[in-house]
């Protein structure tokens, strides 16, 4: 695997048993994300857009071809080894946020920390760090639902976050927030992206989204139609 | 460690959800040591009772006693055994004769047990003292408060007895209630009378003779002295242990149903929260735990809802339970009345044993029935679990 690539993928084939056939969300899909990337997977409902962030994420297998993600090929290994994979080096943000309802902002952003294992003052730090980021220092003892959207959207981002993966899945982050909320949730990642060089890859079909991705791939029926590189994106030129 | 501060959050988190099935399992655990506590407590009190005022330290029987046999008694009689009558001799053993009569309080004929007893005795508890200070003429009786009551004599009150002596002759004379006893013992009150050995032996024309002697609880038993048999306090109290036995084994039957109740709180509570927190699951997959790990923390939080049970049982359940085996629940009526052998203030007793056999018990049962719904996650695929969908 080339040093400058955290996921590549090769020949990706993925079916679904449908009755007594199956039905195939990708086909042939070919492609490497580099460090640093923030990429998005746009396409309609039904494209495989999830399907792929899923495989990527090694919560759901391939049927056909290759997958290494941060050095790890995921083709035969087991449930544990893929867990040890997302605890160390994969951030999820979700498009319902996916909140641990009965943990405050703190023990929210806090449990990926805890999971590896990690020194309750180190946490603390951390933990502190991310929630300044993203601008929730004053929330840290709320639950969930004492929280707007954005505010839930803020909290995952910092759970997702604050082990520093190398690499964070976010799946439609902006689908449940208004246009400020969404702006200022991308603003948030763009910054992340270039203070820590995480690689980002998110999956979305939102306007307001793609003004923000330094790369979009286009998904139609499982297959990459396009892959478009773009040196300035839009959010640069509004400045 | 991680996964006990996580179901420790998850549990204090669900509020009363948790609460409910802790206050019942902790419901549970208390009425399982009380009851078992109360039916031990049962067992000692009688054991006490028995050996204070019935048994001693033991008896030796006449080779013919049967106390099962009435038919017995007509030749269950003989004069002591030397080894048995030194212990007499020394006080440390009290001859009892018995046989059978009549009396007739208010002229109406009540078949009885005459016993004859040394009343200087110190072996047992029964207030005998009082026969030694009758100056009259009649026959002096001690009776206990139950058959006080059921025949309706009173101090004071006299009444024919009728016998037969050693030759078989029917032969009468006036009797005197001397004292009443309140004994909780039914076996010593109901349907007998007590009379100064001597005079029963002269009554009976048996010198010297008895039926069975009691030892004091500081004297050692012989081994069945001049053919008489030995009966130890274990073997006198044996059918006692074994309804005592019976009875444990039927109430083990609510304490199982007990243990299902609080077992199926839990385990709904468990299966419901599995529905409820697919997504959660997900989430937690996602966030790196394996499913391993999900099942332990599932399984950790259902084993936790036995230990706070427990906290909240000793919380509540400690001073209630204190306050049963040192004051005793006071009965409402007189059992020795009704011919059942209880004391007045039920006393639990509660082993070491029976707080560790319930505490392993009811973990052991809580924790499995949080297992096998958490099992289940194992079989979810995480994909499914994020989005919150059910199968």
């Amino acid at each position: 695997m080339d040093d400058n690539h955290i996921v590549e993928i090769r020949d990706l084939v993925k079916n679904y048993p449908v009755g007594g056939g199956h039905f195939t969300a990708l086909r042939d899909v070919t492609t490497d994300l580099v460090v640093g990337e923030f990429t998005g997977l746009v396409g309609p409902s039904g494209s495989g857009k999830t399907t792929l962030l899923n495989i990527i994420g090694g919560l759901d297998a391939p049927t056909e071809g290759s997958v290494t993600v941060l050095d790890m090929p995921l083709g035969g290994k087991n449930h544990k080894e893929l867990a040890h994979l997302r605890r160390e080096g994969i951030g999820f943000i979700f498009q319902t946020f996916n909140l641990l309802p009965v943990y405050t902002v703190f023990e929210n952003v806090e449990f990926p920390l805890l999971l590896i294992g990690m020194a309750a003052d180190e946490r603390k730090e951390l933990v502190d760090q991310a929630l300044e980021w993203v601008g929730l220092t004053d929330k840290v003892k709320s639950r969930p639902a004492q929280l707007s959207g954005g505010e839930c959207q803020r909290v995952a981002i910092a759970r997702a976050i604050v082990k520093k993966p190398k690499l964070i899945i976010a799946d439609e982050p902006t689908a449940n927030l208004d246009a400020k909320n969404s702006h200022n949730i991308m603003q948030i990642l763009v910054h992340l992206n270039q203070e820590l060089s995480t690689s980002f890859i998110f999956a979305t079909h939102d306007e307001k989204v793609m003004g923000y991705l330094t790369r979009i791939i286009h998904l139609i029926d499982g297959r990459i139609d396009e892959d478009e590189h773009i040196s300035e994106p839009e959010y640069r030129k509004g400045k | 460690m991680i996964l006990f501060k996580l179901a420790l959050r998850n549990l204090v988190g669900a509020g009363t959800r948790t609460w409910l099935n802790v206050t019942v399992t902790s419901i549970t655990f208390v009425l399982i040591i009380f009851m078992s506590g109360l039916y031990q407590g049962m067992f000692e009190s009688n054991k006490r009772l028995m050996i204070e005022t019935e048994i001693g330290g033991g008896t030796y029987w006449h080779p013919a006693y049967d106390p099962k046999d009435p038919f017995t008694l007509e030749d269950s009689h003989g004069v002591l055994p030397t080894e048995i009558a030194e212990q007499v001799i020394a006080g440390t053993g009290m001859p009892v004769l018995i046989t059978q009569g009549s009396i007739y309080p208010e002229g109406r004929l009540r078949p009885v047990l005459i016993k004859g007893i040394p009343p200087e005795q110190q072996v047992v508890t029964l207030p005998t003292g009082i026969l030694s200070t009758y100056a009259g003429e009649a026959i002096p009786v001690l009776i206990g408060a139950g058959m006080a009551k059921t025949t309706k004599l009173r101090v004071g009150d006299t009444f024919t007895a009728r016998w037969r002596d050693a030759r078989g002759t029917y032969d009468a004379d006036e009797a005197e209630v001397v004292s009443i006893m309140n004994v909780e013992n039914f076996q010593v009150d109901q349907g007998q009378i007590w009379v100064p050995l001597e005079r029963l032996q002269r009554m009976l024309e048996m010198p010297d003779e008895a039926t069975y002697v009691v030892v004091s609880r500081e004297t050692s038993l012989l081994a069945n002295p001049g053919g008489w048999n030995t009966m130890s306090v274990d073997a006198l109290t044996e059918d006692f242990r074994r309804i005592m036995l019976t009875g444990q084994a039927s109430m083990s039957i609510m304490y199982l149903i007990f243990l299902a109740l609080a077992a199926m709180g839990i385990f709904n509570s468990q299966v419901l929260s599995i529905f409820r927190r697919r997504k959660e699951i997900g989430t937690l997959m996602a966030l790196g735990m394996h499913r391993g790990r999900v099942i332990g923390l599932f399984t950790t939080e259902g084993g936790l809802h036995s230990l706070l049970a427990l906290i909240l049982a000793a919380l509540y359940g400690g001073p209630f339970l204190l306050w049963t085996a040192t004051r005793g629940i006071p009965l409402p009526i007189d059992y020795a009345e009704i011919g059942m052998l209880l004391d007045q203030r039920m006393v639990s007793v509660y082993p070491a044993g029976l707080f560790v056999g319930t505490t392993l018990l009811v973990t052991f049962i809580v924790t499995i029935v949080s297992y096998l719904p958490a099992r289940k996650i194992a079989k979810m695929k995480p994909t499914e679990a994020i989005s919150g969908r059910t199968n």
